[in-house]
C-alpha cells in the first residue's frame, strides 16, 4: 500500500520526464540520423566537420572556456571573502548574489543591451568625463561579458558551499602543527573545495557552450556560436535533421566535458545547486 | 543538471507540440484565422463577430517560416491565412491553396490594380489571393549625419565614413538583396557566381556593421545607436514616429517590394464564411481601421483616396509608382537555391 502510494506520487514527474525529456531526446536522435525522406544517414552528424560548423564549434568552445576561467578567477577569492565574513552578514551577501537570479535572465541581458549600446549609459559616462566613445555592444567581448554576468552565481555558490563546510578545527590543527597561510590554502582549503569548483565549472561551462540567446542579444548577429547555427537550422532553414544532427554532436561535447570533470571528483559530494 | 540542458534543447519540439493544443470546437459557426502578430485591429475583429455572429478564433505568428511549421503540423484546420509573397507561392506550388471566387467578394473592387498586377509573381492568374498590405525594403538614415543624396544608393552602406554605424537585416534574403541590387543583379538570382560576388561584398562590409537586426532596428535607430539601417518600410514608419531625425529612402538601384495577402488554405471548412471575412476586410471602414492600426501601405484605393494629402505624400508608407516599378517581389526558391543561400549566410555570419 505504502509502496503503491509512493509510486503514485511520482506519476506526474514520470509523465513530465517522459513527455518533455525522454521523448524529445529520442526525437532529436531520430531526426539526427535520418534525412528528410526518413532514411538512415550520418550526414547530419558528420556535417560538423564542415569548415563553417567547425569554426562556430571552436568559437563556442573558446568562449565557454574563457567564460569559465573568468568566472572561476572571480568567484574563488569572492567565496573566500564571503566565508570569512561574520555569519550574519554572510547570509546577506549570499542573498545579494542570488537576488539577480530571481529575475528572468533574458531581461537582465536586455538591460545590458541598453547599458552597453553606443548611446547607452556607459558611453554617456565616458563622454561626460571627456573620453572617446567605445563600441562595447555587438562584439565577441560583450558576449563573454554577458555570459560571465549570467553564470557567475553558479560558480560562486558551490565554491562557497564547499568552503563553508570546511571545519575550523581542521585549519586550527594545521596551524598548531606550524602550517603558514599559504600551506593551509594549498594543502587544506584548495583540495577540500575541488568538488565545489568542479560543480561550478560544469554549471558554467555547459550553459556557456550551448547558449545562443546571449550571443544573439549582445553579439548583434555577428557572433555565430554553434547554438546559433542549430537555432538557424531549425527556425530559418526548416532543416530539423541537420539541426538535430548538430545537437547530437553538441550533446556529446557536453557529456564528455561532464564525464571529464566528474573523473576528477571521485568523492562526488553533492555541492550542486541544481 | 544535464536534464535541464536536454529540456532546453528539446524545447523547440515541445513548443511545436504545444502549439497544437490550442484549438477547441465551439458551438455555432466559427472561423479560424492565422495572421502576423499585430496585423489586424482587434476592434475590427469584434465588429465582424457582432455583425455576422461568426465566432473568430484568431491566432498570430512571427515569421512566414513559423507560419509554415504551424500550418504543416496540421493540428489546427485554418480557414484563412495571411502571409508574405514567397511563402504563398510555396504553398500554391504545394497545392495547399484553394482558388477564390472574387465575385463573392464585392470589396475586392477596392483593391489597387497595380498591386494585384505585382502579385502576379506568386499568384499569376490572380485566383488565390487578396492583397492586404505592401511595402518596400530600403534605408532608414539619420538626417543629421547622412545626406539624402547619399542614401539614394546602396553604395552608402559601404562608405567607410559610417564605420560601425550601419545596421543590416538579420535574415538571409533581405540581407543579400542589398549587394545583389548594388551589383545590378536580380534579388531572385540563384546563380552561384553572382551570389558569391554578393557574399564577398557583404564580407567586406561586415567589419563596418554595428549589428544585424530585424525587429530592433526601429528602436536602435531612434536611440541614435547607428546612422544607417536596412529595414522594411513599416519599420521605418515606426522609427520615424519615435524620432524626427530619421528619413527613409528606397535606393535607385532598386529593392524588394513585399506584398502580404490573404488566401484560403486547403484546410478551410467553410468557404462561405471565409469569403464573408475577406469581403469584410476589404470594406472601406474596416480597411481604414486596419490601416490606422498597422500603418503600412494599404492597397485599398477607397481608403487611400480618403486620406489627407500629407499621409498620401508620405513616401515612407506609400512608395511612388516609379519606386514600385523599380522593385522586385521575392520569388520562392527551389531547394538547391535555398540551400545555397543558407550556406552563404552561414559563411557570412561565421567569418
Amino acid at each position: 500500500m505504502y509502496k503503491f502510494k509512493r509510486q503514485f506520487l511520482a506519476g506526474p514527474y514520470l509523465i513530465w520526464i517522459i513527455g518533455f525529456i525522454v521523448l524529445p531526446i529520442l526525437m532529436i536522435l531520430y531526426y539526427g540520423i535520418t534525412d528528410s525522406s526518413g532514411s538512415f544517414t550520418l550526414e547530419n552528424i558528420l556535417a560538423i566537420a564542415s569548415p563553417i560548423h567547425m569554426k562556430s564549434l571552436l568559437l563556442s568552445l573558446k568562449t565557454a572556456v574563457l567564460c569559465t576561467i573568468i568566472c572561476l578567477v572571480l568567484s574563488y577569492p569572492l567565496a573566500m571573502i564571503l566565508n570569512s565574513l561574520q555569519l550574519k552578514s554572510q547570509s546577506f551577501v549570499v542573498f545579494i548574489f542570488v537576488l539577480p537570479m530571481w529575475m528572468n535572465f533574458m531581461l537582465r541581458i536586455l538591460a545590458w543591451q541598453l547599458l552597453l549600446s553606443n548611446n547607452g549609459i556607459l558611453n554617456t559616462i565616458l563622454e561626460t568625463i571627456g573620453l572617446p566613445k567605445v563600441q562595447l555592444l555587438n562584439t565577441p567581448s560583450a558576449v563573454v561579458f554577458g555570459m560571465v554576468y549570467d553564470f557567475l552565481p553558479f560558480m560562486i555558490l558551490p565554491i562557497y558551499n564547499a568552503m563553508s563546510r570546511i571545519r575550523k578545527d581542521i585549519i586550527d590543527a594545521a596551524r598548531d602543527l606550524g602550517a603558514g597561510n599559504f600551506l593551509v590554502f594549498v594543502k587544506i582549503i584548495l583540495p577540500l573545495t575541488v568538488s565545489g569548483m568542479i560543480s561550478g565549472i560544469i554549471m558554467v561551462f555547459v550553459p556557456a557552450l550551448t547558449s545562443f540567446v546571449i550571443s544573439d542579444l549582445l553579439g548583434g548577429g555577428k557572433v555565430l556560436l554553434i547554438g546559433n547555427v542549430i537555432e538557424q537550422e531549425f527556425m530559418q532553414n526548416m532543416d530539423w535533421n541537420m539541426g538535430s544532427g548538430l545537437s547530437i554532436v553538441l550533446m556529446i561535447f557536453v557529456i564528455a566535458s561532464m564525464a571529464l570533470m566528474n573523473s576528477y571528483n571521485k568523492e562526488g559530494e553533492g555541492t550542486a545547486v541544481w | 543538471m544535464n536534464k535541464k540542458f536536454f529540456a532546453l534543447g528539446a524545447s523547440m519540439f515541445t513548443a511545436v507540440l504545444l502549439a497544437g493544443c490550442g484549438s477547441s470546437a465551439k458551438s455555432g459557426e466559427s472561423l479560424t484565422i492565422l495572421n502576423y502578430g499585430k496585423y489586424f485591429d482587434p476592434e475590427a475583429l469584434k465588429l465582424f463577430e457582432e455583425e455576422t455572429g461568426i465566432e473568430v478564433e484568431y491566432e498570430e505568428y512571427e515569421s512566414p517560416e513559423e507560419m509554415y511549421t504551424k500550418y504543416k503540423a496540421g493540428s489546427i484546420d485554418y480557414d484563412l491565412l495571411c502571409t508574405s509573397d514567397y511563402m504563398i507561392q510555396k504553398l500554391i506550388e504545394e497545392e495547399e491553396v484553394l482558388p477564390m471566387n472574387h465575385d463573392n467578394i464585392p470589396g475586392y473592387q477596392n483593391i489597387d490594380q497595380s498591386i494585384i498586377d505585382a502579385s502576379a509573381s506568386f499568384d499569376p492568374e490572380h485566383t488565390y489571393t487578396i492583397p492586404f498590405f505592401y511595402g518596400t525594403v530600403g534605408i532608414i538614415y539619420n538626417t543629421t549625419e547622412v545626406g539624402a543624396s547619399e542614401a539614394d544608393s546602396w553604395d552608402v552602406l559601404w562608405d567607410s565614413k559610417y564605420d560601425g554605424k550601419i545596421i543590416m537585416e538579420n535574415s538571409v534574403r533581405d540581407c543579400f538583396l542589398v549587394p545583389l541590387k548594388r551589383l545590378g543583379y536580380s534579388l531572385n538570382t540563384t546563380d552561384e557566381g553572382e551570389l558569391n560576388e554578393a557574399l564577398s561584398m557583404l564580407l567586406e562590409q561586415k567589419p563596418m556593421i554595428y549589428a544585424y537586426f530585424v525587429d530592433e532596428t526601429g528602436d536602435e535607430m531612434a536611440a541614435g545607436n547607428a546612422s544607417l539601417a536596412v529595414a522594411y518600410s513599416g519599420e521605418a514608419a515606426y522609427a520615424q514616429s519615435l524620432s524626427d531625425e530619421l528619413a527613409y529612402s528606397v535606393p535607385k538601384e532598386g529593392s524588394n517590394l513585399w506584398i502580404d495577402s490573404w488566401f484560403m488554405p486547403k484546410t478551410c471548412k467553410n468557404q462561405e464564411n471565409a469569403e464573408k471575412f475577406l469581403d469584410f476586410l476589404c470594406r472601406e471602414d474596416i480597411a481604414r481601421m486596419n490601416f490606422d492600426y498597422v500603418y503600412y501601405a494599404t492597397p485599398n484605393t477607397a481608403v487611400y483616396d480618403a486620406l489627407d494629402e500629407e499621409t498620401k505624400q508620405d513616401k515612407t508608407i506609400f512608395p511612388d509608382q516609379e519606386t514600385v516599378d523599380n522593385c522586385e517581389v521575392f520569388v520562392n526558391l527551389d531547394e538547391t537555391g535555398t540551400n545555397l543561400y543558407n550556406q552563404l549566410w552561414k559563411e557570412l555570419k561565421s567569418n
